[in-house]
């Protein structure tokens, strides 16, 4: 392990001018690949800045920005001990830049020379315009580059410019973005307090921020960062330094805002934001569910969306006048006794062989029985019961009297969800902290070492499958009642990654993180056939889930918001390591640890597995 | 935790926990008692349908039962070994990496799909240019070479890019890692060729015409196949066993760090385990697209789960149980349904195929978790 310090060569510098050579034929490739996919084309119809800017070319553009950042972090890191960041760090970026340039200019040749449209689908004139701008093969490669360079450039002058430009310029990008993208959602709301004015002044007709408000807003969000500089940070210390009464009710107000602002919003907003919440509110719901079994148990469960189907169907069979074999049509809120019961028994069926088995084989055998219960549902066998492969229609919504809770008011099926939601939460959040909660995480970190301590692993792991079994059955009610059919399409294998995505992006074992993780993925990406925000996404959201799941194991497998336990876990050794080299001061660093929010892991695990590549090449 | 209390309570929960265990033991006895006395009132049944298809116990849950002809039964016989031999190939990748680095690859059967991909693109240009029809021999060496290359390089970087930073992780995350990977590299190829389904050309009619072979009829497709993944495991079984690089991998296998005092470059030999267990699913994702004809960028999913199921059958990290495993999970597969489902009275039997071999994967698990042929893992893999 400790090799690594004879194979430092001689002189750093040799070494990294081949990491620049390969960072830029990695940026090259990623920018091909992007094009191949046809990401740059089909998002071109997406406007970020009317007329100038399109998310298209945002997603090509970003690339070499982010190598040279990344390739600049690495070289620094694998240089010589304390080198200065500097003029080498630019040299860095702006050849990674060159490089990925050139490469993208070369498949720009390709492209025009030939003709291979036939196994590669978006091999398109199309994408030829699109990356010449229509001006041209001299122009676009002469473009590419420099654009290419010069974005290199800055990607790597983001380590060398004073902290606060980089601040500024980073938020007013970052801040540009958002708005842009949550256009639609901001444009809904805007026009639910009466505000259209507004609103019209920022966004373009076509979709898109206009010129001059991207001038004015990026100028506002520029001083704003500056005004406001360290103060997150200085709030969040403040919080995490709370204690007793005071942080119980910081606490309380943060849920008490977050709470009216989720009974307040959906009121101003329009029907198909509404929908969305609505979406987001189920994948929630499921994700608070999978989070108990995974992020808690640690019960890598892939079959997950089994339950989700148990709750859809128990409800359409027990409500719906079309079910085929047995319709009582029982209220939504009778049945969801039995869908609580079926549920349960179906988590304790499912969790009884699974016990006793290590955790890989447990994954891959809980993805059977998802497989096995979506093929039951969709035979000929059960047909009879289930409507086989037609499922079950006609479900009624859920009527309270003074309301009917449908898919066509999707506002209703928001607040039913929300309560539901409430109920999630609340129970997450109570047995989080109860004696069966600890018993998850120990068995979680250790097995063997809980079950000696004297908890009863097989009664906890089983209570982790029922209680997750039974929150991802009341998402498959409302699913159903919001529908109004259940297919077995609907419960494909797919689900379950995607809440599980969900999970580990937001962060397992915390439920502010699952909550973050679902809006921004849910929300913004969209569910596995339920458009998000950016709609354009619908042909790549898979991709990225896939590119996020793998990226954030191996950068930051604690997710985007932590739970400080958890991160401890993951980076023990590292943990351990920097209380080494710093003599043992053990607990002065935990605390650092936990003010920084995982900052300081994040970057740990990139140092080491850069050092490995740089040990590897010898 | 109250430390003047703890003998007592220590007792009293230790007796509790007992009486749960007993609980989930007695249900898993139950559970295993109810799937044998399944099977084995389905193949009573089977049996006395053949002797006699109106007797009232055959006709007791199957109204329509009818003997199954010999050739029927030879028939369900042949589809399971080829599709069995195909499963062995891809659980070869399975076993073999998780017998190294003891983590299950879940994205190796986007391995086997990248492969079969390969072969229609190759494929389909050479029947462009007439040359599938003239030179198949050549035309099937060169794609098989080509599918081999590409599997063997994606599955290369795959371990490259996202296991190797992993290595010393707790053992789920890899095998996260491993279904983001898999997912990518299923939409990155539904990105770059679309969505539709591929189909293979037809094989030249010299090859893929009836035979029969020791009474047995057996379409020249099938047999192709088989004849292809024996040869490839009898070259798989002498790389491993009779060479310095199979060497090299058993000793990692069986341990990492002797294996390295030893002079014995892990990492290399990783990559060379990864590259194997890929060249074997790619060899298999030819054969896939011979005899199905069709790929998608989904055709690695289930393919892949059942490898896994077959490698598991096999006992894992045992090569010969992988190819074993492979084709008695092919053979349950085309088999039970008739003999163990339609007996009992299922109706639409072929639909319920997944489900058999997800349920070989449980019953596997229940009764011998090691495997039909025994696990060999090294010692710290065998938790």
């Amino acid at each position: 392990m400790n090799l690594r310090t004879a194979s430092i060569p001689a002189s750093p510098v040799d070494q990294d001018w081949r990491h620049v050579a390969r960072w830029g034929v990695i940026c090259g490739l990623v920018l091909v690949g992007l094009c191949l996919v046809g990401m740059p084309v089909e998002l071109d119809k997406r406007a970020i800045i009317e007329r100038y800017l399109s998310l298209g070319y945002v997603f090509v553009l970003i690339v070499p920005i982010i190598m040279g950042y990344v390739s600049a972090t690495l070289v620094r890191l694998e240089g010589v001990e304390n080198r200065q960041q500097g003029a080498f760090d630019l040299v860095t970026g702006f050849v990674v830049g060159l490089i990925g340039g050139g490469l993208l200019s070369l498949f720009m040749v390709a492209l025009d020379s030939w003709n291979l449209r036939d196994p590669l689908v978006n091999w398109s004139p199309k994408l030829f315009r699109f990356l010449t701008y229509e001006n041209g093969m001299g122009f676009g490669a002469v473009a590419w580059l420099s654009t290419c360079a010069v974005l290199g450039l800055i990607g790597a002058s983001l380590h060398v410019v004073p902290a606060l430009v980089r601040r500024a310029v980073s938020f007013t990008v970052l801040g540009l973005l958002f708005l842009s993208i949550l256009e639609g959602a901001i444009d809904d709301l805007l026009e639910g307090f009466g505000l259209e004015s507004l609103a019209d002044w920022i966004y373009a007709k076509k979709g898109g921020l206009t010129p001059t408000s991207t001038i004015v807003v990026g100028l506002v969000i520029a001083v704003v960062s500056l005004v406001t500089r360290g103060q997150v940070k200085a709030a969040t210390t403040r919080y995490r330094e709370m204690e007793g009464a005071e942080r119980q009710k910081a606490s309380m107000l943060l849920f008490v805002v977050v709470a009216a602002l989720c009974v307040v919003l959906p009121i101003f907003l329009g029907k198909i934001m509404n929908e969305l919440l609505a979406n987001v509110g189920i994948f929630l719901l499921l994700a608070l569910g999978l989070n108990i079994v995974v992020g808690l148990a640690g019960l890598l469960d892939l079959g997950y969306v089994a339950f989700f189907a148990v709750g859809g169907y128990t409800t359409a069979v027990l409500t719906s006048p079309n079910s085929p074999w047995f319709a009582p049509e029982l209220h939504f809120s009778v049945t969801l006794v039995f869908v609580v019961l079926a549920a349960a028994l179906t988590g304790l069926l499912i969790g009884a062989p699974v016990i006793r088995m290590r955790g890989d084989y447990l994954a891959i055998v809980t993805l059977g029985f998802g497989e096995i219960i979506r093929l039951l549902f969709m035979s000929d066998w059960l047909g009879p019961y289930f409507g086989g492969a037609q499922g079950i229609t006609n479900i009624p919504g859920v009527d309270l009297g003074f309301a009917t809770v449908k898919g066509t008011d999707p506002r209703s099926v928001f607040y039913l969800v929300l309560v539901f939601c409430a109920i999630a939460i609340y129970t997450s959040w109570r047995l989080q902290a109860s004696r069966l909660g600890r018993a998850w995480m120990a068995i979680r970190e250790d097995e063997q070492v809980a079950e000696a301590m004297g908890i009863n692993t097989v009664n906890a792991k089983l209570m982790a499958f029922v209680v997750g079994a039974v929150l991802a059955s009341f998402s498959g009610a409302v699913l159903a009642a919001k529908v109004g059919s259940v297919f077995p399409t609907s419960f494909m294998i797919l689900v379950s990654i995607i809440i599980l995505v969900v999970v580990i992006v937001g962060g397992m074992g915390n439920i502010a993180g699952v909550m973050v993780g679902s809006f921004v993925l849910i929300g913004v990406l969209g569910g596995p056939k339920q458009p998000g925000l950016l709609q354009e996404f619908q042909n790549f959201k898979l991709l990225i889930y896939g590119i996020l799941l793998v990226f954030m194991m191996l950068k930051r497998p604690e997710g985007l918001v932590p739970s400080a336990r958890r991160t401890r876990e993951l980076h023990q050794e590292e943990f351990l390591q920097d209380a080494w080299i710093k003599g043992d001061k053990l607990d002065s660093d935990d605390e650092d640890d936990e003010d920084d929010g995982g900052a300081e892991p994040s970057v740990a695990p990139a140092a080491m597995s850069g050092g490995g590549e740089g040990g590897e090449e010898e | 935790m109250k430390p003047d209390g703890a003998p007592v309570s220590t007792h009293a929960l230790s007796t509790k926990t007992a009486r749960r265990l007993a609980a989930v033991d007695r249900f898993l006895t139950f559970i295993r008692v109810f799937l044998v006395a399944l099977i084995v009132v389905g193949l009573l049944a089977f049996i006395w349908q053949q002797f006699d298809a109106d007797n009232p116990f055959a006709r007791w849950r199957n109204p329509g039962a009818r003997s199954l002809t010999g050739d029927q039964f030879k028939g369900l016989l042949i589809s399971g070994l080829s599709q069995g031999s195909m499963y062995g190939l891809i659980a070869l990748g399975y076993s073999m990496v998780y017998g190294v680095l003891g983590f299950i690859n879940f994205a190796h059967g986007e391995v086997f799909m990248v492969g079969a991909m390969t072969g229609f693109i190759a494929s389909d240009k050479f029947q462009a240019n007439g040359m599938w029809e003239s030179n198949f021999l050549f035309c099937l060496a060169l794609i098989i070479v080509m599918a081999i290359f590409f599997s063997t390089f994606i599955a290369v970087v795959m371990e490259r890019v996202a296991y190797r930073p992993l290595r010393n992780s707790p053992r789920l995350i890899p095998l996260i890692t491993s279904i983001g990977v898999s997912f990518f590299i299923q939409n990155f190829v539904l990105g770059l060729f679309g969505p539709s389904s591929k189909s293979y050309p037809r094989l030249p009619e010299w090859l893929s015409k009836q035979r029969s072979i020791l009474t047995f009829e057996i379409a020249g497709t099938r047999l192709l196949v088989l004849v292809v993944a024996a040869v490839s495991m009898v070259s798989l079984w002498y790389v491993v066993e009779r060479t310095k690089t199979g060497k090299a991998m058993r000793a990692v296998a069986e341990d990492k760090e002797i294996a390295a005092l030893m002079g014995i470059d892990v990492n290399r030999t990783i990559v060379t385990t990864f590259a194997v267990g890929g060249a074997m699913a790619g060899v298999g994702g030819i054969l896939w697209g011979l005899m199905f004809r069709s790929v998608t960028h989904m055709t690695g999913f289930l393919p892949g789960v059942k490898a896994f199921t077959a490698a598991v059958v096999g006992g894992i990290g045992n090569l010969g149980g992988a190819m074993a495993g492979g084709i008695s999970l092919g053979s349950a597969e085309s088999i039970a349904p008739m003999v163990i489902l339609e007996p009992l009275g299922v109706p639409g039997v072929s639909q319920l195929k997944d489900a058999v071999a997800f349920t070989v994967l449980v019953l596997v698990l229940l009764f011998k978790p090691s495997g039909l042929f025994g696990e060999r893992l090294s010692s710290e893999d065998r938790a």
